[in-house]
């Protein structure tokens, strides 16, 4: 098979794999975010049942309030997630040509670590040796347990709407 | 698959010309909404690389979408804040309490969890900076610095939590963004519709860059000098006011620092002075939304901890 066809047959793939996603009647979506994290019930201090990686895939089961309630295709997993965390968008992790002339249109797809990205970043840092990055990267670090804010919350004496 | 089975695809592998109409058929089938007559055409005729007239049809076809901040992804506002977080980090120093930190931390992540925008590409991170001035700032995706100026203004915890849930306010709007000037938005997104099977080749890095650097100090500059319009404050003040009151704090909280902070700002001073509304014509349109305000209520144990965590800045 030759690269053209190799392609093509890629880009094909992917469509059947939408259209079985489409002939159970449901509609697929991805995970935007760094982290996106699932839960049992539709809130931040419901319990986490799995983390799922930018541009992973998920079907809508159904939704509540800004709440999407998502399985993880070929898997038994089901969920909760905010809906800040998903794009109707197909993220391309590694953009294939092909998969540009569509991204062009901006409606179907969004390619990821394109545009401002990584290696952007490292070239605005060469130019600006002034600037320090190292509690930009700590400051990410900072990691907050949900037991963290469970706590906070009851000794505080706070009561979130909808359990927050 | 009812239209075709795993067989008879298998049967069509190596006939790319065959399966160049399949594609075509099936884009056209699922992907109604996005097939342009230019990108139907291109993929047919697709290799691995883009010539240069297809470069000039995508570039067409993206300019032909209208461009805004609305159109970078997460992951695009996330480089952004990272940069932007690094010029204000040259502006103070971190103020390196990790009590002090940790507490504005687990109080920021709650309120950004009763945001309209809780999950981001990065998520929401929050640092003290050893400064007197009194000054927060956020950066697009959710790096949030408030001063230790500012944190003086705060007389309780639902104070502290108004200042956070105002900067939360300009990261869900996405303020930030929107102060990159809308040329360098459309170069920078045309750019990823051309650019995007590929690692960036010198030419493009280099104004790619070029563009990223002037977008950061378009945010910068807003931020640090001339300040948010007077809308955008307001539309931050609200959302604030929403956070506080979805947590369980009380909104007047926001009010109460304000005032603190009419008698602390100089009228020359580079802070909050120089770049936002007066206090008073804030606690104005406040008290607009949530009536006259007495002073806040402040529970025991939320008091307590609120002192052994910022008694001493």
């Amino acid at each position: 098979m030759n690269k053209l066809t190799m392609s093509l047959f890629t880009f094909l793939l992917i469509c059947l794999t939408g259209l079985a996603a489409l002939a159970a009647g449901r509609q697929m979506m991805s995970v935007q975010v760094k982290k996106g994290v699932v839960r049992l019930a539709p809130s931040f201090l419901s319990r986490i049942v799995t983390e799922l990686a930018y541009g992973d895939r998920v079907y809508v089961r159904e939704e509540k309030g800004s709440w999407t309630g998502v399985g993880v295709s070929g898997s038994a997993v089901e969920g909760w997630m905010h809906s800040s965390a998903l794009t109707p968008k197909k993220i391309v992790l590694k953009a294939g040509s092909e998969n540009v002339e569509v991204a062009a249109s901006g409606e179907e797809l969004a390619l990821a670590g394109k545009g401002f990205n990584q290696q952007v970043e490292s070239e605005f840092r060469a130019k600006n040796s002034n600037l320090d990055f190292t509690w930009i990267d700590k400051m990410e670090k900072f990691v907050v347990s949900q037991k963290q804010m469970k706590q906070f919350l009851k000794e505080g004496d706070l009561s979130p709407e909808g359990g927050s | 698959m009812t239209i075709l089975n795993r067989p008879q695809l298998w049967s069509f592998a190596g006939k790319s010309a065959v399966i160049g109409l399949g594609v075509m058929f099936l884009f056209v089938v699922f992907f109604p909404g996005c097939a342009t007559t230019d990108a139907i055409i291109g993929i047919g005729v697709s290799s691995d690389l883009i010539t240069e007239a297809q470069g000039e049809s995508i570039s067409k076809s993206t300019k032909a979408v209208a461009r805004s901040f609305a159109d970078f992804t997460p992951e695009q506002e996330y480089y952004v804040g990272r940069s932007v977080g690094a010029v204000i980090l040259n502006k103070y120093r971190p103020y390196n309490s990790a009590k002090a930190n940790d507490y504005i931390n687990i109080l920021g992540q709650i309120l950004s969890k009763a945001s309209d925008m809780p999950e981001t590409f990065g998520g929401y991170h929050f640092l003290i900076q050893d400064s007197d001035e009194v000054n927060a700032l956020a950066a697009p995706g959710g790096l949030i610095f408030i001063t230790r100026g500012m944190l003086r203004c705060c007389q309780h915890e639902d104070a502290v939590a108004a200042v956070l849930a105002h900067e939360i306010g300009h990261v869900q709007a996405k303020h930030g963004l929107q102060a990159i000037k809308k040329s360098r938005i459309t170069f920078a997104l045309t750019t990823i519709g051309i650019e995007a099977a590929k690692t960036f080749g010198g030419e493009e890095l280099a104004e790619l860059t070029e563009t990223f650097e002037s977008s950061i100090s378009d945010i910068t500059a807003t931020l640090v000098n001339n300040g948010y319009s007077r809308n955008f404050e307001r539309d931050a003040d609200k959302a604030a006011v929403t956070i506080l009151k979805r947590v369980g704090y009380d909104p007047k909280g926001l009010v109460d620092m304000l005032r603190v902070m009419r008698k602390k700002l100089k009228p020359e001073g580079l802070d909050f002075a120089k770049t936002h509304p007066s206090p008073a014509s804030r606690i104005a349109d406040i008290q607009k939304i949530i009536g006259e305000t007495t002073s806040v209520i402040r529970p025991k144990t939320r008091q307590a901890r609120f002192i052994a965590a910022l008694g001493n800045i």
